[in-house]
């Protein structure tokens, strides 16, 4: 048993606040490491992130493009008017992610493990957040490959491509943390997935994201012209193909600002109850 | 009532309820430092509540719990920093290698990188996992992924491990190499409080075992002492064919100083004997060749931790467990669906010492058969 007492952990005084910074820092990056290398353990992970997204690109391009009419800055097509809408749904539906990843640890007991623990509580939920936009930010990325391969252009300067990028990774962040929320509140990883769905499903496709909204019914106009996806999604393709910025610009803000304000303290709270 | 400096965990009238459900109704317990105490109890009795509120998990609604003299809610904090806890399921990432796994997990205890990498590749040969250190731990057998466990749960060589039903849902030979295991922790002096519904384990493991049930603790002492209590030996002998149970319990009924207890599906009829035990032996061999019963393995033993239940609860301890989770609906905390009736039980249950364990068919080819006989040699070097 010499073995076990070799390197033998002291457990130290309590630390001051610099000391618990850095902790909270690298545990932060711990766990985000973590997340990332399951991630690029399981093949299955990749495909599903990446290749699913590439698919929608194509399909919608394709198969959807030459029923649907629009009227794009610069005189594109379909194709232009659709990928800044399939990058806000990809960035949208990469909380799926999120919140199945929250769910299984607190099922498994991971989660328990790791509050039972020395480390800074907010880790798992930081790392957890930041190890799934990283992983976005790259299908992001993978999208906008594909749609420049089919004839997808940027026509408004490379600063502004930038920010789309940008604006469409906040947004993304602000969806992984109401799926984190709904991943620890509810806690079973099937109704986890069941209620992405149910939430992520209209809040996409009901938006300027792949059709202009004049198509839709009246009623439906109502909601698509109003919820944030629509804004998000304006905002990006006018960063991309050039038109008026500003209007759309103030409401996502707003609008992610809230998502902020509401949800960090609902899934801080969540994880402290989670069991 | 101990110096509470020498106490490795102190509680005093600790409650807590879930809504309408008493889960812990006042527990008292005092374990001093280095010693095992072993927490006995069916499923919903209230065990892995008082673990939950020990290593700072959940708060309680009233009395208190000291770890190392430490308030685990007052000092959480410092709590936190002295215990290693390993649940009913295996809480590890079954993506990563089980050096990875460890690995991370020192980083988490804010080691360094080299200190983690260290530390890893201590304990996973200690525990007979170093051939399968760089696999995923998806590969590991059952028994491999709850040693990783308890693995990681000692990274951060803690003074007080809880240990909570390390073995349920293990098969028997896996629960023996966990028993080495855990017996070899002891020898360096962490405390240790482990809960489990198998009293053969208290038995095996614990210096001091407490009963639990209902949330209250209803019997504590040596395992000796809590077979005394039942009072005597006990008759035991197995009826091969079923049919003759009956018989069998009426040729045995006036020989006992209470009444048999037979076990119909697997034909065993106990019936403790007081003081008497020659005598009801022979006893029992002429009522039951008499009535013509054909017996196997007629013994006289001393009582198990099994008739200790049965005398202090007047139910067995495994019925119990599921006629409650039935009636309150409380899933167990690793939400490990029908964990009771696992193949750790295995054949067992009404074994006496160690031999319940032992005397089951021990032909299981599992892989981790080669990790477990490592993990035997590697101790016995040290």
């Amino acid at each position: 048993m010499t073995a076990a007492t070799a390197t033998t952990v002291e457990p130290v005084a309590d630390p001051g606040l610099a000391v618990r910074v850095r902790w909270g820092i690298s545990d932060t990056l711990a766990i985000t490491r973590r997340n990332l290398l399951v991630w690029m353990r399981v093949p299955a992970y990749i495909v599903f992130t990446v290749v699913q997204p590439v698919i929608f690109v194509l399909m919608f391009r394709y198969v959807f493009g030459g029923a649907i009419h629009v009227n794009v800055p610069g005189g594109g097509g379909y194709v232009e008017f659709l990928l800044p809408g399939i990058i806000a749904q990809t960035a949208a539906f990469a909380c799926f992610g999120t919140a199945i990843a929250l769910a299984q640890e607190l099922t498994k007991g991971v989660i328990d493990r790791l509050r039972s623990m020395p480390m800074a509580r907010s880790a798992v939920l930081t790392g957890r957040l930041l190890a799934d936009t990283g992983r976005m930010l790259v299908t992001v990325l993978i999208v906008i490959a594909v749609g420049v391969a089919v004839s997808f252009r940027f026509h408004n300067g490379a600063g502004n491509a930038v920010l789309m990028v940008v604006l469409a990774t906040v947004f993304g962040l602000a969806m992984a943390l109401i799926a984190a929320f709904t991943g620890l509140a509810i806690g079973d990883e099937e109704a986890v997935q069941a209620f992405g769905l149910i939430w992520l499903f209209p809040l996409t496709f009901l938006s300027s994201a792949f059709v202009p909204i004049q198509s839709m019914p009246g009623w439906l106009q109502a909601f698509a012209n109003n919820q944030p996806v629509t804004f998000v999604v304006n905002t990006m393709r006018a960063l991309a193909l050039g038109g008026p910025i500003e209007a759309d610009l103030w409401k996502s803000i707003a609008w992610l600002a809230g998502i902020f304000v509401v949800f960090v303290p609902l899934a801080v709270r969540a994880y402290k109850r989670a069991s | 009532m101990q110096n509470s400096s020498e106490l490795g965990i102190f509680v005093e009238g600790l409650t807590k309820s879930f809504g309408s459900v008493h889960a812990l109704r006042g527990i008292d317990l005092a374990v001093p430092r280095g010693t095992v105490l072993g927490v006995l109890g069916p499923n919903g009795a209230g065990k892995t509540t008082a673990v939950r509120i020990l290593t700072t998990l959940l708060l309680p609604d009233s009395g208190r719990a000291l770890v190392e003299g430490r308030d685990v809610v007052r000092e959480a904090a410092a709590v936190r920093r002295l215990i290693g806890l390993s649940g009913q399921s295996a809480a590890i990432q079954e993506e990563l290698t089980g050096r990875e796994n460890l690995e991370i997990i020192g980083r988490l205890y804010h080691l360094s990188r080299a200190q983690s990498r260290s530390r890893a590749v201590e304990l996973l040969d200690q525990f007979g996992l170093g051939d399968a250190a760089n696999r995923t731990a998806k590969t590991y057998s059952g028994g491999m992924q709850r040693r990783l466990d308890l693995a990681a749960s000692l990274v951060g060589s803690p003074k007080v491990l809880f240990l909570d039903e390390p073995t349920t849902g293990l098969d028997p030979r896996s629960r023996l190499g966990m028993w080495d295991i855990i017996r070899s922790l002891v020898e360096v002096g962490t405390t240790l409080l482990l809960t489990t519904q198998y009293l053969d384990e208290a038995d095996e493991l614990a210096d001091q075992i407490v009963v639990i049930d209902h949330g209250l603790v209803i019997a504590a002492g040596t395992a000796e002492e809590l077979k005394t209590q039942v009072g005597g030996d006990v008759l035991e002998f197995t009826v091969p064919d079923r049919a003759q149970i009956s018989e069998a319990v009426a040729a045995v009924a006036r020989i006992g100083e209470g009444e048999p207890h037979a076990d119909k599906e697997t034909g065993v009829v106990n019936v403790g004997v007081g003081g008497r035990g020659s005598d009801a032996l022979i006893a029992a061999v002429r009522g039951l060749d008499a009535a013509e019963v054909r017996t196997q393995g007629l013994a006289l033993r001393r009582p198990s931790l099994d008739d200790v239940f049965l005398a202090l609860t007047g139910h067995a301890a495994e019925e119990d467990g599921q006629a409650d989770e039935q009636r309150r609906g409380i899933r167990g905390w690793g939400r490990g669906r029908g964990g009771q009736g696992g193949g750790g039980q295995g054949g067992g249950g009404q074994g006496g010492r160690g031999q319940g364990g032992r005397s089951g068919p021990d032909g299981r080819g599992r892989p981790d058969a080669r990790g477990r006989a490592n993990a035997t040699s590697s101790r016995g070097a040290s």
